[in-house]
């Protein structure tokens, strides 16, 4: 198997004081391939968005800090490099988009200038070149009259542009992954078609690697090929996106499915998952959907479920699946 | 663009002439006759007379309100009630030496304060923030006219480093001269604009953009300074014009408490005499500096914010 291009590793981020701290992603681990996609699905509060965070060590500390874990990029731990060597990879060889496009540009100054910054960080180019490679980008995004738009400010341009003018900037030195936490949370849901499609176009182009997001399973399955599905803080499932629609182990996976409503529906409520996202860091042990789970048993209330192997492409933490799964097995080995 | 600025110099005009009103209403209400102030109590009723046709106090209100208004704006502002000078003269020889003051108390005011609030934002919450904090804490706290005898007891009396009184002649002798009184009125400034400048930054820091920044691989000094303070001049603006109007009404004790000429001192001994025409010419002149700064404010935003700019 080849060495993947970002891998995360037990990663633990704890956020308020030392004595007494709120552990908001615990032990989380998964992988992207050079070229790869991966999503991150889960609820507001999930850890998703503090995970992405962490890769780049955007995390502000205070109040937040990585405890233990790796980040492997390039076969690089990212979180041994001292802090003064992470601008260098910003942007460079990771990029980030966020979810607010309306405030994620500064607003004092133009689109050409702010992109043109991100080339200027990381390459030695003419001011003449950057031009031009400005234009290019805002091209490549699908805005019109590029050339035209270098001098206008954010506020001139709608929230689907702005989010363009991000994916822009973020793919101008040409990085090797991508991070787009919720990029199409804040759009409706036309424009959000339109940036969707942008990405898989720049994916296949440019051939950059995706993480994305998202509370949004359907956007997941438009843009990856893998997903990692986050409950408090934890990895509860991880498969790629065939199994995780067909034969999903997690209940939690289950009752998010179930909660997306369909075309062919007939349900005159749509599905919810009873009860709430449990504080972060409450759960002190055993499974942290045990309180919204239908099929606990009274083990999961004791010990957390490690991830079982379900299949070659799947795993998922859960104790009731996975030894349903295993007596299933043996079953089939019997007969 | 044009039609903004047209709009912000047609808004100036009301508040010109409600300020023209406000002191023509005040110099009538007045305790006083204005005559026997002039006159003194031992004046005839002749003479009071014959100075109250002089001066058009005799004509109707309505009359009197006109010809003041007109008088003001065409700068004819009267002759001094005490030594027969022009008040306008008056004015022309005191106003550069108030204008020089707030200038480099500005200039030493905001130098000091922005790094100073730099250095509380970068450093929230330890030692440096904790000091910026206590200056300003202090500077809020010591009265003026008290800090500006505190230095020039200090440097000018005891140590002989600074002039004891006096404006100056020739340019290096009257920024030795201003600078102390300067550096009173600009501690006062620093405080201000360095509260204002932590404040702005640390809310500025908080945004979305400056985590883009930090994103692209921008490194601190540019986050902090590019999308930082740049984004945090928006409100600074709004406190540096204010605190410049500030420091005008400031120099009055300023100007008193060094002795030096200015307008400040000369409304304070019009008012101790009762010069009717040179306190309603320097309140005048003062209410303009208001109006001119505000302008000047207006002017700056549209530097500073893009979206004014547009609009």
């Amino acid at each position: 198997m080849t060495v993947p291009l970002l891998k995360v590793d037990n990663l633990a981020v704890e956020f308020g004081p030392k004595a007494n701290p709120i552990r908001v992603v615990d032990g989380v681990s998964f992988e992207i391939t050079a070229g790869g996609a991966v999503g991150i699905v889960g609820e507001s509060g999930s850890g998703k968005s503090i995970t992405s965070l962490s890769i780049l060590r955007l995390i502000s500390e205070p109040p937040g800090r990585i405890v233990q874990g790796r980040i492997e990029f390039n076969g690089v731990n990212l979180l041994e490099l001292p802090r003064s060597k992470m601008p260098d990879i910003r942007g460079r060889d990771i990029a980030m988009i966020f979810q607010e496009p309306m405030s994620s540009l500064n607003p004092v100054m133009t689109i050409g200038d702010q992109i043109g910054e991100a080339i200027k960080l990381h390459e030695a180019m003419t001011g003449e070149e950057r031009r031009a490679r400005v234009i290019e980008m805002l091209r490549l995004v699908g805005i019109p009259d590029p050339a035209g738009r270098l001098d206008a400010y954010p506020h001139q341009f709608s929230g689907g542009m702005r989010q363009r003018v991000m994916i822009a900037m973020a793919l101008a030195c040409n990085p090797k992954l991508l991070i787009a936490d919720e990029p199409t949370t804040a759009l409706d849901v036309t424009i959000q078609a339109q940036v969707l499609d942008l990405m898989h176009k720049l994916r296949r182009t440019l051939n950059t690697a995706v993480l994305l997001i998202s509370h949004d399973l359907g956007v997941i399955a438009d843009v990856c090929e893998r997903v990692v599905v986050m409950y408090a803080g934890r990895v509860v499932e991880e498969a790629d996106i065939r199994s995780i629609f067909r034969t999903p182990q997690h209940p939690y996976t289950r009752g998010l499915l179930q909660s997306i409503p369909r075309l062919d529906d007939d349900r005159d409520r749509l599905y919810q998952i009873p009860g709430s996202v449990p504080l972060a860091g409450s759960v002190k042990k055993g499974c942290p959907f045990y309180e919204r789970c239908s099929l606990r048993i009274e083990k999961c209330m004791n010990k957390m479920p490690p991830m079982f192997s379900f299949g070659p492409d799947q795993r998922a933490a859960c104790w009731v699946t996975a030894s349903q799964a295993d007596a299933k097995e043996k079953e089939a080995a019997l007969q | 663009m044009a039609r903004y600025l047209l709009l912000r110099l047609a808004d100036a005009v009301p508040t010109v002439l409600l300020v023209l009103t406000l002191v023509f209403i005040a110099m009538r209400i007045l305790p006083g006759d204005p005559a026997i102030a002039a006159l003194g109590d031992m004046a005839t009723p002749e003479q009071l007379e014959i100075f109250r046709e002089r001066m058009g106090l005799n004509a109707p209100l309505w009359q009197q309100y006109i010809d003041f208004v007109w008088g003001m704006l065409t700068l004819d502002f009267g002759t001094s009630l005490m030594n027969n000078q022009s008040v306008l003269r008056l004015i022309g020889y005191n106003l550069p030496y108030t204008i020089e003051l707030t200038i480099v108390a500005m200039i030493l005011g905001v130098g000091s304060g922005i790094p100073l609030g730099v250095l509380a934002a970068t450093h929230r919450n330890k030692a440096a923030d904790s000091a910026v904090r206590g200056f300003s804490l202090l500077g809020y706290a010591v009265p003026d006219f008290y800090l500006g005898a505190l230095l020039l007891i200090t440097f000018s009396l005891n140590l002989g480093l600074f002039p004891i009184n006096g404006g100056g002649e020739g340019f290096l002798d009257r920024m030795h001269h201003v600078f102390l009184p300067a550096v009173t009125l600009a501690l006062v400034k620093a405080a201000f604009i360095g509260r204002l400048t932590r404040t702005s930054l640390l809310e500025v820091f908080g945004k979305d953009y400056i985590r883009t920044a930090r994103a692209k691989g921008a490194r601190e000094p540019r986050v902090i300074y590019r999308h930082g303070l740049r984004n945090a001049l928006l409100p600074l603006t709004t406190g540096i014009g204010l605190s410049t109007l500030a420091t005008l009404s400031g120099s009055v004790a300023i100007e008193l408490v060094f002795n030096r000429p200015g307008i400040g001192k000369l409304l304070i001994s019009a008012i101790s005499e009762r010069d009717y025409a040179v306190i309603q010419g320097g309140v005048v002149i003062f209410a303009m500096f208001v109006v001119l700064i505000n302008l000047m404010m207006d002017l700056v935003y549209i530097v500073v914010d893009p979206r004014i700019r547009v609009q």
